[in-house]
């Protein structure tokens, strides 16, 4: 694995404890999830302990330490969006595209994740794929929005 | 753009720059913050550009996008000044008509104006739409107004300006006297008297001193923070810096949740245009006064809300808070002292310095000043946020604001406060919102967010959707907190499925006790709320779960049965052949079946289907 992204993202930050949180966005940015081996560069350019830099990467759920799919689909669980059904809308989603919310289909396609409130709680219930907003989302409609992305190339 | 290095500077700068706008000139503004752009406003933003250059009218005629009205129910929102005439749910193919009959002819397309539900009458102005009637909008007062990424617009609406007046005619201790004297209320939700933390802070011995605004918006139904930085950035900026000065910081960081890209985006433009002109970094606008300030990326954790957390997050550490025995006002951040503020309460200081303490001190109850903002969702009419004056009823903002309840439902009750909050009866809709009258209700005010529910919502199902939230967010360190509500979420979840035991009302209220005493930070304290209020409220929904096995609103799976409605079903088969458990049976055109044993309540057929053919109960 090429890891000069990582010493770069390390410089960039002058090497600073205190940027470890920036410094693993950046990292997972690039890589698109947190790779073993970039942690394990990391700690050692900043010289803390690659507990530390696991335990922060575990903490906050932004951070993935597996690979991520091409597209990743987040269903909005806000109240807003419950009280509208949206776990009907993650449900479908399940079906539809077998796989649990955490989890990467087979194919690396999508990967599936529930979040808990986007702040679009008047589209609710809301699904956002690749950034890009579906609001008042049906379960009639879960199958049409995901052909938009599929085999896409994204 | 030039440094400015006095006070007359920025006066001279802002001359030249109203100098050079005609207010008369034609300008069409699209609101094009997170909520209208969901809705299509980029493309309509584009379609503007298009139409205007074909007419040869791009530059006669102004073209912005700005930040939001708020009514994000009617999004995409296009406003045509100088008229202001209040475009709502504009689509791509309505621009040509806007061009051609509003911007150059001044007639009004009557098809895109806000049609009041009550009367049938259209609405041109923003400010006759019954939603911004009663509203009092202050810290929201510019948002449709500027160019977020423009500090010209924000300075040419006297932006900066109370921070220069701080700077050149206020001592630190005259400005903590002024907010003091304002009684604003940190406006995260706990409701700490501003001032008096600033004083703290400014008192506490050391050199170093951090100020810090919390943008971990984490509350799920509420919004205001994001959109306030999409939409006038600059305002909070200000605020910030006159804090800074007031307790002697020279060092201060916004923490963003990262769920928030554009946001993010926008306070960054905002930091390098304000350190561009000298309203940053080193001897700001020529006073001596230095304040550095930086952007600390959320990382998706909940909990960072609470401020020991945030501070630690920024730290670069994993966001667990600590024991509030010492006040972060003396040991905050990196162990200094340090004034924590939200996103509004920082925006509001500008305006308390320009118009005074006492025009603040003047708005909102005895005990709770100035105005508040509330993200109004769920089963409402008018979705969106709305600034008002502290004590404004709860019918007043629902029904008169928030236009109702969709469909002709019923209200049953409303959630404030978040996941730290409670649900509030009908019976209690004239109540004055305020800090302390939301507390003895039950619940709280929270960051703002205020979610409606109606008959089809069962409190049951609410109380248990907020502790599956709290169990998930808790950091694990204190045990009422980990192992309590986990065990509550337990209780609740047998409760919906059927599984309710006598006893389970008590043992959850017990079990609220002990987190509510116990718990270490606010997030464990407070998670019993939903769950408590609901049971003070609506006991017997609890009661018709346990001992009827019934949910009266018709939502926990194990305690209902969809079923065909004979009369209205045409046997289309939309349901049959979606079912994904293939429970549903009957031939095209004829009367379809769904068969119970197999049927896993998924509800798909209830959503699906176009004639109201699929019962529940």
């Amino acid at each position: 694995m090429e890891l000069e992204k990582v010493d770069e993202i390390v410089e960039r930050n002058d090497a600073a404890p205190s940027m470890l949180i920036a410094m693993l966005q950046e990292i997972q940015s690039e890589y698109n999830y947190l790779p073993k081996d970039a942690l394990k560069r990391l700690a050692g350019r900043l010289e803390v302990p690659l507990s530390r830099v696991y335990s922060v990467a575990n903490f906050y759920k932004a951070f993935s330490l597996v690979p991520r799919g091409r597209h990743l689909v987040q269903t909005c669980l806000g109240t807003a969006c419950h009280v509208r059904g949206a776990d009907k809308v993650l449900e479908q989603l399940q079906r539809t595209l077998d796989v649990k919310p955490g989890g990467t289909t087979d194919d690396q396609e999508f990967s599936l994740e529930a979040v808990h409130c986007l702040g679009a709680c008047a589209l609710g219930p809301v699904v956002v794929i690749d950034g890009e907003y579906h609001g008042k989302m049906t379960v009639g409609k879960v199958e049409s929005m995901l052909k938009a992305y599929r085999n896409s190339g994204g | 753009m030039k440094r400015l290095r006095s006070a007359s500077e920025l006066e001279e700068l802002r001359k030249s720059l109203l100098a050079g706008r005609d207010p008369s000139q034609p300008m069409v503004a699209v609101c094009s913050t997170t909520g209208c752009a969901a809705s299509g406003a980029k493309t309509v933003l584009a379609a503007l550009q298009r139409e205007l250059a074909s007419q040869g009218l791009e530059n006669k005629i102004g073209l912005k996008a700005t930040g939001c009205h708020g009514f994000c129910e009617r999004g995409p929102i296009v406003v045509v000044y100088p008229q202001k005439i209040f475009y709502q749910r504009v689509k791509e193919e309505d621009v040509p008509e806007i061009v051609s009959q509003t911007v150059v002819n001044g007639q009004v397309v009557d098809h895109l104006l806000y049609e009041d539900p009550a009367t049938g009458e259209t609405i041109a102005f923003e400010e006759e739409i019954p939603f911004y009637k009663k509203q009092m909008r202050i810290v929201y007062a510019n948002n449709g107004k500027i160019d977020p990424t423009s500090i010209e617009d924000y300075i040419c609406l006297g932006g900066y300006s109370a921070l220069s007046k701080v700077l050149f005619t206020m001592t630190p201790d005259q400005v903590v006297e002024t907010i003091k004297r304002s009684s604003l209320r940190g406006r995260g939700g706990a409701g700490f008297f501003t001032g008096r933390k600033w004083e703290a802070a400014r008192q506490a011995p050391g050199e170093v001193k951090y100020v810090i605004c919390n943008a971990d918006e984490g509350d799920p139904g509420a919004f205001m923070d994001r959109s306030l930085l999409e939409a006038n950035p600059h305002s909070v900026l200000e605020g910030i810096i006159i804090g800074a000065y007031a307790v002697g910081a020279n060092e201060g960081y916004i923490y963003v949740r990262n769920e928030y890209p554009l946001a993010i985006k926008h306070i960054g433009i905002a930091i390098e245009q304000a350190q561009a002109y000298g309203l940053l970094d080193r001897d700001i606008l020529g006073s001596g006064f230095d304040f550095h300030f930086r952007i600390s990326r959320g990382g998706g954790a909940f909990v960072c809300g609470e401020s020991s957390a945030l501070m630690r997050s920024v730290e670069g550490k994993v966001g667990e808070p600590r024991d509030k025995d010492v006040h972060a006002t003396e040991s905050g951040l990196w162990d200094r002292p340090t004034v924590l503020n939200n996103v509004k309460t920082w925006a509001s200081v500008p305006h308390i310095i320009n118009r005074g303490a006492d025009w603040y001190a003047s708005i909102g109850t005895e005990k709770s000043k100035g105005t508040m903002v509330f993200s109004l969702v769920g089963k409402i009419n008018n979705t969106g946020l709305v600034e008002v004056p502290m004590g404004i009823k709860l019918r007043e903002l629902i029904y008169e604001i928030g236009g109702g309840i969709p469909g002709g439902k019923k209200f049953k009750a409303v959630q404030t406060g978040g996941p730290s909050g409670g649900c509030i009866p009908d019976s209690l809709l004239d109540l004055p919102v305020d800090y302390e009258a939301l507390t003895e209700a039950g619940s709280m005010m929270g960051s703002g967010g205020m979610i409606v529910m109606d008959e089809h919502t069962c409190m049951v199902d609410v109380a248990r959707y907020f502790l599956n939230f709290t169990r998930e967010e808790s950091c694990g360190k204190c045990t009422p907190c980990r192992e309590g509500v986990e065990r509550m979420y337990q209780t609740l979840t047998a409760i919906c499925e059927g599984r309710g035991q006598e006893g389970d009302i008590e043992l959850l209220e017990e079990l609220g006790q002990v987190a509510q005493d116990a718990a270490l930070c606010q997030l464990g304290k407070t998670a019993p709320n939903p769950v408590l209020t609901t049971i003070r409220y609506f006991r017997d929904e609890y009661e018709a779960h346990i001992k009827d096995k019934k949910c009266p609103a018709g939502v926990c799976r194990a305690l209902i049965r969809y079923f065909v409605v004979e009369d209205k079903c045409t046997g289309c088969g939309l349901c049959r052949r979606n079912c994904p458990e293939n429970a549903i049976s009957g031939e095209k055109k004829q009367l379809h079946v769904i068969d119970a044993e197999k049927c896993i309540r998924c509800g798909l057929c209830f959503d699906l289907c176009r004639f109201d053919a699929i019962g529940v109960e």
